[in-house]
């Protein structure tokens, strides 16, 4: 009889994802213990919550989920423009909508609606794509991260800009709109240069020089690299890290938490990280390979590059070679927001999975 | 299959997801790259760097030499105390913290205010004293409260402390917290490291000229430290070396009396070894306690020192310069017999007066003295006698003799700042004044120089040494206050050498002559009064330096204010025939020298020759006045 209940709760579950994931979850726990073991119970909670979340989400039918898309993107919209209004200000930024009991981020919700939404329409679209159909899809990508770019969150902003972008990308945007895109983009960028904040323009300025201000805003950049660095092949061991322990990394249980990490791990570690986050985003993308719809394609497709997105920003900042952007560094990082997200796109993963393509030929 | 699309868009979709896969791996492969950059190839620059961070050195402060005089009395010392510190970074709200504090222990406005003085002078991670010299009973209730104050704590810390306080304090200076102007210096011997921790720095006198020596090699402890700067533990101690003490040539008990015997008169003294340069005893009052100076001086006794008309703060000994007066005869008679400009025995007739271009220099004494050989001038000081003397010679030949004597010259003795005084010349003048008819030497100004008037200005440590020059037969030593420096740690001592700077070519029978005219003075002439019933033979010089000018008129020194009054001098050394000390007394409006300054060198020499201790400060000699000055 446990048995058959033990069944039943994991039916929907996709054993690679759930292995690899649950693996990452393991590193998680283990830099987290050295980072900040104080919060090892919170982070548990959210952790349940979150594989709670994706349980729920992998036992919904990808067709429900295409329903929900138009409202959860609209509602998402909404909620942004109410940030932009009446949103809580705190450290510089307009990013909370406070509800009164709890305090939320709506531009969180936007990493999933976002491809979502595109992989809705898509799909609508389906049988004629045009030109004006990818237009109208960057017009629905461009809203909301616009809106979460002035809040300012650049780093949730470029998350959302990818998710939707992937989504266009694998729809079959053309090859020369998009190098076209991308050569326009580069021209546009001086331009683009002066509608940043300060406080971004620094962190972009700091990552080329960050020596030049090693007390002020290049500080977190200097001391993560010598984390990394002083950390060498092996490590210094789990908890010997010095510039962790000695607290001389900034934020190191969120967003430097890798600097924790390869500290004490060193690059084996690191390449054990690199490995268990190619093996989840292969496994996700052979999901999005054999997914029975359009709209499942595009959907897995991009939720699984949300977690490169991720990744490679992440590590890319603490190692000094990618601008200082608030990206946790996906599973690991401590908070439950993030967490909840991730699982959820791991969810939806799952539930694409079960209902994917019958083996033809 | 209703359309071809499906297939064909389903490749289409994978090739992308391909691309996809392509992409992740390369940046993956770049971020692994860096890794590698970081982990392997720069391991070594960032483990040192981690190191840096991790490893702070924490100085220790080396015990700061001692300075004891030349019988090993105790004149500079530390003592431990403890301070209530507050490192202001760590304190939120400082006002309120004070307002807590003084609820509990007695904290006065000026220490309040003394605090805000070093808050705004500090670098912003020091602990800073708000109470320095708690007693046992303040540190006990302090630590029952501690836990209501954060960031404020007790420290065993080592003060300067100057057990014959206001005695003596010009010669030993003091030290003060190190400000900008130290640090230069600090820089300048590139002393950076070893002053890491240090807090005091010599301010002026012998605290000051000293302080490399005196300073000691700071100690350190290897602290493992978190970012916020927070010690974790200790990995390592190298202990701090004390630094070499100090003992010098001065007699703190001759120093002592000598002060005493001005009484509550301005002046200076100061009193030398003959045959080493050896400072015997350095004087100038009204002196002030430097033990004021060590934690900081607070406003009020600042201003008084700075503003009183009696100028405290300066020492006078090498900072004032005065007209030698009479002092400067025999040192006139001398050059005159160097240069054949005058013979022992030659006798000029004084009127009391010596007309000169349609001007009347007069003699103090009315009528004149008479006959006047070279013996009877000094012992009787006749001026009329160096007026034409003056003229005979010519300003050339006495700047020359007088500059040879390191009058007007800086002796080099070990204390900084030490001014130069005015040796007249024709150069000297031409150098001082701008205007053409001023730069002009008029023969008329040679005539009063030669009485020590005029442009002549000394500093009583250059008239010291003259002195001290001719005791010593025209062998010149550099004045010195320090004896030895001893190493505290291997007790080496390293004597600072008497060096002769210089043998000055004179004939013994000339100096015979001078020296037997100064033992007169004080035997029959301007100097017996003071010197009556002595046992021992001295020789000496008395001297009066005009403060105003009042060319010729009638003048009655009683009635004139205080600070116009004449000031009181007085050259000696002793034993005649061998001398075992040389010195020169200033007393600033004293009146005559035979009056003001001579009672003050018999009560010195009494003690340093027969060690009588005089009861009170030296009397002013009023029946002294109409001596034959």
């Amino acid at each position: 009889m446990i048995r058959d209940l033990w069944l039943k709760l994991t039916a929907p579950i996709d054993g690679p994802l759930m292995v690899f994931s649950g693996l990452l979850l393991l590193i998680a726990l283990v830099a987290l213990g050295s980072a900040s073991p104080e919060r090892m119970t919170t982070q548990l909670v959210n952790l349940g919550v979150a594989l709670a979340v994706m349980r729920v989400v992998a036992q919904i039918p990808p067709q429900r989920l295409m329903h929900l898309a138009l409202p959860v993107y609209l509602f998402g919209i909404l909620l942004l423009i109410a940030v932009a209004l009446f949103g809580d200000i705190s450290k510089g930024a307009r990013r909370w909508l406070n509800l009164g009991f709890m305090r939320v981020q709506p531009s969180e919700l936007m990493k999933i609606a976002m491809p979502l939404m595109l992989a809705w329409y898509f799909q609508k679209h389906e049988a004629m794509l045009r030109l004006r159909d990818y237009v109208a899809a960057a017009l629905l990508l461009l809203i909301p991260v616009a809106l979460i770019a002035r809040q300012p969150d650049l780093g949730t902003a470029i998350l959302v800009f990818s998710a939707g972008f992937f989504v266009i990308f694998f729809a079959g945007l053309p090859w020369k709109v998009l190098i076209g895109l991308g050569v326009a983009g580069a021209a546009a960028a001086p331009f683009a240069w002066n509608l940043l904040h300060d406080y971004q323009r620094h962190r972009i300025l700091t990552l080329f020089d960050p020596e030049k201000d090693p007390l002020g805003k290049g500080f977190h950049i200097i001391q993560s690299t010598i984390a990394i660095g002083s950390g060498g092949i092996l490590g210094k061991g789990w908890g010997q890290g010095t510039q962790a322990q000695l607290e001389f990394i900034p934020e190191r249980h969120t967003d430097f938490i890798f600097a924790v990490y390869s500290e004490e791990f060193g690059l084996l570690g690191n390449l054990l990280l690199l490995i268990l986050y190619s093996l989840l985003i292969a496994r996700g993308l052979m999901i999005a390979a054999n997914a029975a719809t359009l709209f499942a394609r595009l959907l897995a497709g991009a939720v699984t590059l949300i977690f490169f997105t991720y990744a490679f920003v992440n590590m890319g900042m603490v190692s000094g070679i990618l601008p200082v952007v608030g990206v946790p560094l996906p599973l690991v990082s401590y908070g439950g927001t993030a967490l909840v997200t991730l699982f959820l796109g791991i969810g939806i993963l799952m539930s694409i999975q079960k209902n994917r393509m019958l083996i033809q030929k | 299959m209703e359309f071809k699309n499906p297939q064909e868009e389903l490749e289409r979709f994978r090739s992308r997801l391909a691309f996809a896969g392509g992409f992740v791996l390369f940046c993956f492969a770049l971020l692994f790259a860096r890794f590698v950059w970081l982990q392997v190839i720069q391991h070594d620059y960032y483990q040192t760097r981690a190191e840096e961070n991790r490893i702070s050195l924490v100085p220790m402060v080396p015990n700061r030499g001692l300075i004891v005089d030349r019988k090993g009395v105790v004149l500079a010392r530390n003592y431990s105390a403890y301070t209530l510190e507050i490192t202001p970074s760590k304190v939120k709200n400082l006002e309120e913290a004070i307002d807590e504090l003084a609820k509990i222990l007695d904290v006065q406005p000026k220490d309040r205010k003394r605090f805000h003085k070093l808050l705004a002078e500090s670098k912003n991670f020091e602990s800073l004293p708000i109470r320095t010299r708690l007693t046992d009973e303040e540190v006990a209730t302090f630590i029952a409260h501690r836990y209501r104050f954060p960031g404020i704590d007790i420290k065993a810390r080592l003060f300067r402390q100057y057990p014959f306080g206001a005695y003596a304090s010009h010669l030993l200076g003091y030290i003060g917290r190190v400000n900008d102007r130290d640090l230069e210096k600090i820089e300048e011997r590139e002393a950076e490291d070893n002053y890491r921790g240090t807090e005091h720095f010599g301010k002026t006198g012998l605290e000051q000229h000293y302080e490399f020596e005196l300073h000691g090699i700071s100690g350190f402890e290897q602290v493992e430290v978190d970012s916020g700067g927070r010690a974790v533990r200790t990995l390592a101690r190298t202990a701090p070396v004390a630094g070499n003490n100090l003992t010098l040539t001065v007699d703190a008990k001759l120093q002592e009396i000598a002060e005493k015997a001005f009484g509550d008169r301005r002046g200076s003294l100061v009193a030398i070894e003959p045959s080493s340069g050896g400072i015997l005893a350095l004087v100038s009052v009204p002196n002030y306690d430097p033990n004021l100076f060590v934690d900081g001086i607070d406003t009020q006794n600042w201003r008084e020192l700075n503003e009183s008309p009696d100028k405290p703060m300066i020492n006078r000994a090498l900072n004032a310069a005065y007209p030698p007066g009479s002092t400067f005869k025999p040192f006139m008679a001398l050059a005159a017999l160097e240069l054949g400009k005058r013979r022992p025995e030659q006798a000029i007739s004084d009127p009391g007066f010596f007309n000169f271009g349609g001007h009347t220099f007069r003699d103090d004494k009315k009528g004149g003295h008479g006959s006047v050989d070279m013996y009877k001038s000094i012992v009787h000081s006749c001026d009329t006698y160096y007026y034409m003397l003056a003229n005979d010679m010519g300003i050339d030949n006495i700047s020359a003799f007088m500059g040879s004597l390191g009058l007007g010259r800086r002796t080099g003795v070990d204390i900084d700042g030490e001014s130069e005084g005015v040796l007249p010349s024709q150069e000297w003048k031409k150098k001082r004044f701008r205007k053409p008819e001023q730069q002009k030497w008029y023969a008329g100004e040679t005539i009063s120089i030669g009485i020590g008037q005029g442009y002549n200005n000394y500093t009583p440590i250059q008239l010291a040494q003259a002195t001290a020059t001719l005791a010593n037969n025209g062998v010149m030593f550099r004045p010195h206050l320090v004896k030895h420096i001893t190493d505290t740690r291997t007790g080496k001592q390293t004597p600072i050498e008497p060096q002769p700077i210089k043998t000055l070519p004179w004939k013994q029978e000339h100096i015979d002559v001078i020296k037997k005219a100064m033992v007169g003075v004080n035997k029959e002439g301007t100097g017996a009064r003071a010197f009556a019933g002595a046992e021992y033979v001295s020789a000496g010089k008395t001297g009066t330096a005009q403060v105003f000018s009042y060319k010729g008129a009638e003048h009655k020194t009683e009635t004139m204010a205080a600070h116009l009054r004449d000031h009181a001098l007085f050259i000696a050394f002793a034993p005649a025939d061998k001398p075992t000390i040389a010195l020169a007394v200033l007393v600033e409006n004293g009146g005559f020298g035979a009056q003001a300054a001579a009672p003050i060198a018999r009560q010195v020499l009494d003690y340093y020759l027969l060690g009588k201790v005089p009861k009170s400060a030296a009397p002013s000699d009023e029946a002294a006045v109409e001596a034959d000055e």
